[in-house]
C-alpha cells in the first residue's frame, strides 16, 4: 500500500437525470474512476463538460452538488475512507484537511460578510487557529499572493475587489486553515487572459510554497500543463489516459488526448480585402442612457463582404456594445454606420424590415437565446415565415435544408432546445440567422460557452457556410486563438477604442503595442515551462524599465 | 453624501409625497359623496336658514381646494377638527384609540414576527421533511379560516369552555399591564394566527431562495453546520425581503384590525371608524384615513430603509 495523501478507489457516482417527456432516471456520471496523490503534488484533471471532472473533485471533499451521490468505491484520504465517517466525519474533513477553490469566485463568496471574516472562517470553525492567528495568516497569504494592501485587504466587501482579486482571496480562503489538500475547480476560466496568467502564477507559487497538496481541476489543457505533476483525462465519467504531464503533453497515447493537445489547430488563410464594404462603422461613440463615460470612444472599422472581422478584446473593453451600436439597440451618439452602401438608422425604430434581414445576431449562450417551449422546427421557421412569408409544407422544406447546412439531421425539426446538446444548440441559432438570408452576421463569444473541440466543430461550420452563402462575420471574442482560426482582418479593443486594427498578419505580427503584446504573450501556450518564461520575461523587462 | 444615505432621503421624500397625494385623494374621495354635512348634522327638519348659517360657520362655503389645505395645514398640527356626532375633538379620542390599537398591534408583533421567522429557519432546516410540512399545513390552515371566525372559535373555547380569560377584550387606563395583557390574550392569539403563515412562508421561501447560492456551497464545504450556514450566511442575505412582508403585516396589525376589534369589541381605531362611517361623520373617516395612510406609508418606507442599509453594495460603495 502506497502512503498515499489521497486514494480514490473505482469511485462511482450516480446522478438523478431528467430527460423531458419521460419520467426521472437514475443514471451513472463516473464509472468507477481510481487515482492517487501523494502529498505536496498537484493532479490536474482534464475533460470537456460532462467528463465527471467537477464531481470527481467535490467527491474528494464527499460532497455531491445537486442530486449527485457518491455511489460506490472508496476515498481515502490521511489513511481513512472518508465516505463511511458520516456527515460528522465529512464536517470535520470539510475546511480542515481539504478545501476547495471554486471557479466562480464572485458567486462563491458571501456578499453580506467581509473577506477577513469569510477567509479565517473555516480556521476558526476547526480550531485550527485562534481568531487572531488565522488573521494574521491570512494576511500573510494575502501578501504572498500579491493582492494590494494585504494588511486591510480583509476589510472590503467582494463587491468592492476586482474579479481577479476575488479569485486569489478565494485560494487565500482555500489555504487558510493548512489543509492537506486544495481542490481548485477552473479557478481561472471566468477571468480575462491577462488576468489569468497573474492568478496562475500566484497559484502555483502558493501550492509550492505552503507545500499542499492540489486537484486542479480544467478543460484547458494549456492551463493544467503549467501547474500539474500529472494529468488525468476524463471523458464520459471514464479514465482516459493518466500519466506525467509531460508525457500526456508531448507523448499522448489516446486518441482522445491527441484530439485534445492539437484542438484549435485551424488554420485559415486570410482573404484580401475588397474594395467594396458591407459594412462601415465611421468614428462611433456611444455611451448608455445616465453615464457621463463612453463605452466607444472614435470607432472606425471596415468589414468587406464574405470575409470576417474579429473583434479581439477583454471584459469590459467595449466589444459588445459595438455590436449592440451596429444593431441598432445602442444608437450611438456620434458617428455613422454604413450597411452595404445605405447609411443605416441609428436607432432599432428606424431600421426597415430589410435591414433587420439583411443583418443577423448569435449569441454566446445559445440556450436562452432560443424559447424553451418552441420545437427546432419553429424556432428555425420563425424568419421564414417574418421575413419571406413562408408557410406550411414549404416552410418545413426550408427549415430541413437549413438543418443539413448545419450538419444536422431533419430528426431534429420537432424535438425542443432541451433535448439538444450545447453545440446543437449553437447550430440551432446559426440557423436561424441562416434562415433569413444575411449578409453580415454578428457572432457575439459563439463558442465561449462550448468546450474546445465542439468550438472547432462550429468554427469549421461557419467557414464553410461563409464558403458557400458569402456572408460575412463580425467576430467578437476574447479568445486569440479563435481569432487565429477564423479572421481576415483584426480589430483589438481596450477601454473603449480600437487600439489596433487591420489584416490578421498586421496585426498578429511585431512590432506590437503594449496592450496587443501582453494580450498576445498572455495566451497559455501548450508547452511545459511557459508559465515561468512569461513571468520572468516580464519582470526582466519591467525591471529593465 | 453616500450612495445610501442619497437613497434613503429619496426614499423619504417619496414617501412624504406619496403622503400628500392619498391626503388629497382621501379628501377628494369624501368630498364626492352624496349628501350634505349641514343637513347630516341638523336633520331633514332643518330650516334653510339654519342650514346656510351652519354651511358658512363650518367653511363649506369656500372652494374645495381653500377647505383641503385649511384641513391638511391643521392636521400638520394636529387639529384633526371636531367630530359632527358628538362635537368631540377627534385628535383626541384618537390619540386614546390609536394607543389601544398600538397596544395590541405591538403584543401581536412582538409574538408573532419572531415566531414566524423562527418556523421558518426551523422549515427550511427541516427542508420537504415532516416538521416543514406540518409547518406549512397548519399555517396554512389558520390563514384560509376567515379572521372572524377564528375569533368566535377561540372565543368559544377559550372565554366559555376553559374560561381562562374573558370573552370581550375591554381595557382601561386604569388597569394594570398584566390585567390589559390578559385581556388582549386572545385578539393577539387570532392576530398572530392570520399574520404567521404569511411571514413564515416568506421567510422559507427568502431562504431557500438564497440557499441555491454557490456561497451556500462554499459554506458547505467549509465544513459548517446546517444551522451555522442557514444562520450566518443565508439568513443575512435575505433580510430584506423578509422585512418588507414583515412590514406589511405590522401594517395590517394597525389598519386592518377592525374585523378583530369588533368581534371582541375593543376599543381601538377600527371600532372608532366603524361607528362613525355608520353615522357619517366625514371629518372622523378622513381622519382615520389620513391616519391609517400615514402608518401604511410609513411602514413600508421603513422597509425599503432597511433594505438599502442591508444592502453591503450601497453601504459600502466601491
Amino acid at each position: 500500500m502506497t502512503n498515499a495523501l489521497l486514494d480514490v478507489r473505482n469511485l462511482k457516482i450516480g446522478a438523478t437525470a431528467y430527460p423531458p417527456g419521460e419520467p426521472p432516471q437514475e443514471i451513472e456520471i463516473v464509472h468507477g474512476v481510481s487515482f492517487t496523490l501523494e502529498k505536496g503534488k498537484v493532479l490536474g484533471l482534464i475533460g470537456e463538460s460532462g467528463a465527471g471532472k467537477s464531481t470527481i473533485g467535490l467527491a474528494a471533499l464527499g460532497y455531491g452538488r445537486g442530486g449527485v451521490e457518491i455511489t460506490g468505491g472508496e476515498v481515502w484520504i490521511n489513511g481513512r475512507d472518508i465516505l463511511k465517517g458520516g456527515m460528522r466525519g465529512l464536517r470535520a474533513l470539510r475546511g480542515a484537511e481539504v478545501t476547495y477553490v471554486a471557479q466562480s469566485a464572485a458567486a462563491a463568496f458571501n456578499p453580506a460578510k467581509k473577506l477577513m471574516e469569510q477567509v479565517t472562517e473555516a480556521a476558526i470553525l476547526h480550531k485550527k487557529f485562534s481568531k487572531a492567528e488565522a488573521e494574521a495568516r491570512a494576511v500573510e497569504l494575502f501578501r504572498k499572493l500579491g493582492l494590494p494592501n494585504p494588511e486591510t485587504f480583509g476589510d472590503r466587501y467582494p463587491h468592492q475587489v476586482s474579479g481577479g482579486q476575488l479569485q486569489r482571496a478565494m485560494t487565500a480562503l482555500a489555504l487558510c486553515p493548512e489543509p492537506d489538500l486544495v481542490v481548485f475547480d477552473e479557478p481561472t476560466t471566468a477571468l480575462d487572459v491577462t488576468t489569468q496568467i497573474d492568478v496562475l502564477a500566484a497559484i502555483k507559487e502558493a501550492i509550492h510554497d505552503t507545500g499542499v497538496a492540489a486537484l486542479y481541476i480544467t478543460h484547458d489543457l494549456a492551463v493544467v500543463a503549467q501547474v500539474a505533476d500529472d494529468i488525468m483525462v476524463l471523458r464520459y465519467g471514464d479514465k482516459v489516459e493518466y500519466g506525467a504531464t509531460d508525457q500526456i503533453i508531448n507523448a499522448p497515447q489516446e486518441e482522445y488526448t491527441r484530439e485534445l493537445v492539437t484542438v484549435r489547430s485551424i488554420r485559415h488563410e486570410e482573404k484580401a480585402p475588397t474594395p467594396d464594404a458591407v459594412l462601415k462603422v465611421d468614428r462611433v461613440t456611444a455611451r448608455y442612457a445616465g453615464t457621463a463615460f463612453n463605452v466607444l470612444k472614435d470607432i472606425s472599422v471596415e468589414l468587406h463582404p464574405g470575409q470576417t472581422l474579429a473583434v479581439v478584446g477583454e471584459s469590459g473593453s467595449g466589444k459588445s456594445t459595438l455590436a449592440r451600436a451596429i444593431t441598432g439597440l445602442l444608437p450611438p451618439g456620434e458617428g455613422s454606420i454604413t450597411f452595404d452602401g445605405r447609411r443605416l438608422s441609428p436607432t432599432l425604430s428606424g431600421r426597415s424590415r430589410e435591414d433587420l434581414r439583411e443583418l443577423q445576431m448569435i449569441y454566446q449562450m445559445a440556450d436562452v437565446a432560443m424559447n424553451p417551449r418552441q420545437t427546432v422546427g419553429t424556432i428555425i421557421g420563425r424568419p421564414l415565415e417574418f421575413y419571406f412569408g413562408m408557410r406550411g409544407a414549404e416552410k418545413r422544406q426550408r427549415v430541413k435544408e437549413l438543418l443539413e447546412e448545419i450538419e444536422m439531421s431533419d430528426g431534429f425539426i420537432d424535438r425542443y432546445p432541451a433535448e439538444l446538446s450545447g453545440g446543437q444548440k449553437q447550430r440551432v441559432c446559426i440557423a436561424r440567422a441562416l434562415a433569413a438570408k444575411p449578409k453580415l452576421i454578428i457572432c457575439d463569444e459563439v463558442t465561449s460557452a462550448l468546450d474546445p473541440l465542439v468550438a472547432d466543430g462550429i468554427l469549421r461550420l461557419l467557414l464553410n457556410l461563409q464558403k458557400r452563402e458569402g456572408v460575412a462575420y463580425l467576430f467578437i471574442t476574447h479568445d486569440l486563438a479563435t481569432v487565429r482560426a477564423i479572421a481576415d482582418s483584426i480589430a483589438v479593443m481596450y477601454r473603449g477604442e480600437v487600439v489596433r486594427y487591420g489584416s490578421k498578419t498586421e496585426v498578429l505580427s511585431p512590432p506590437f503595442d503594449d496592450y496587443t503584446d501582453l494580450l498576445l504573450s498572455s495566451v497559455p501556450e501548450m508547452k511545459l515551462g511557459w508559465l515561468e518564461e512569461v513571468i520572468a520575461h516580464r519582470k526582466m523587462e519591467s525591471a529593465g524599465n | 453624501m453616500g450612495p445610501a444615505l442619497k437613497l434613503v432621503v429619496q426614499r423619504v421624500a417619496l414617501g412624504l409625497l406619496l403622503l400628500l397625494l392619498v391626503s388629497a385623494l382621501i379628501f377628494a374621495g369624501t368630498n364626492m359623496l352624496p349628501g350634505d354635512v349641514a343637513q347630516s348634522i341638523l336633520g331633514q327638519s332643518a330650516t334653510p336658514e339654519a342650514l346656510a348659517n351652519l354651511r358658512r360657520d363650518l367653511g363649506l362655503n369656500e372652494p374645495a381646494l381653500t377647505r383641503y389645505f385649511n384641513w391638511l395645514a391643521g392636521a400638520l398640527q394636529g387639529d384633526l377638527g371636531t367630530a359632527l356626532t358628538n362635537g368631540q375633538d377627534i385628535a383626541q379620542a384618537i390619540s386614546h384609540r390609536m394607543k389601544n390599537t398600538l397596544f395590541l398591534a405591538f403584543w401581536a408583533a412582538v409574538i408573532a414576527v419572531p415566531l414566524a421567522i423562527f418556523l421558518g429557519l426551523v422549515a427550511v432546516r427541516f427542508r420537504d421533511r415532516w416538521p416543514d410540512k406540518l409547518i406549512s399545513a397548519a399555517t396554512l390552515a389558520s390563514i384560509s379560516v376567515p379572521e372572524f371566525l377564528l375569533g368566535y372559535l377561540i372565543m368559544y373555547f377559550i372565554a366559555v369552555k376553559l374560561r381562562w380569560f374573558p370573552s370581550v377584550a375591554m381595557i382601561n387606563d386604569s388597569m394594570s399591564l398584566g390585567e390589559k395583557l390578559s385581556a388582549i390574550a386572545m385578539p393577539v392569539m387570532v392576530l398572530t394566527l392570520v399574520v404567521l403563515a404569511h411571514m413564515m412562508r416568506m421567510t422559507r421561501a427568502a431562504i431557500l431562495n438564497v440557499m441555491q447560492s454557490p456561497y451556500i456551497e462554499t459554506a458547505d464545504l467549509k465544513g459548517l453546520n446546517r444551522f451555522q450556514v442557514i444562520f450566518r450566511h443565508a439568513f443575512p442575505n435575505s433580510i430584506a425581503p423578509i422585512v418588507n412582508v414583515v412590514m406589511l403585516n405590522l401594517a395590517y396589525l394597525v389598519v386592518g384590525v377592525v374585523v378583530i376589534e369588533v368581534v371582541f369589541t375593543y376599543p381601538g381605531m377600527g371600532q372608532y371608524l366603524v361607528d362613525h362611517v355608520s353615522k357619517r361623520d366625514v371629518p372622523v373617516v378622513q381622519a382615520c384615513g389620513l391616519i391609517f395612510a400615514a402608518v401604511y406609508i410609513g411602514l413600508n418606507m421603513l422597509a425599503d430603509i432597511v433594505s438599502i442599509l442591508t444592502n453591503p453594495r450601497l453601504r459600502h460603495p466601491k
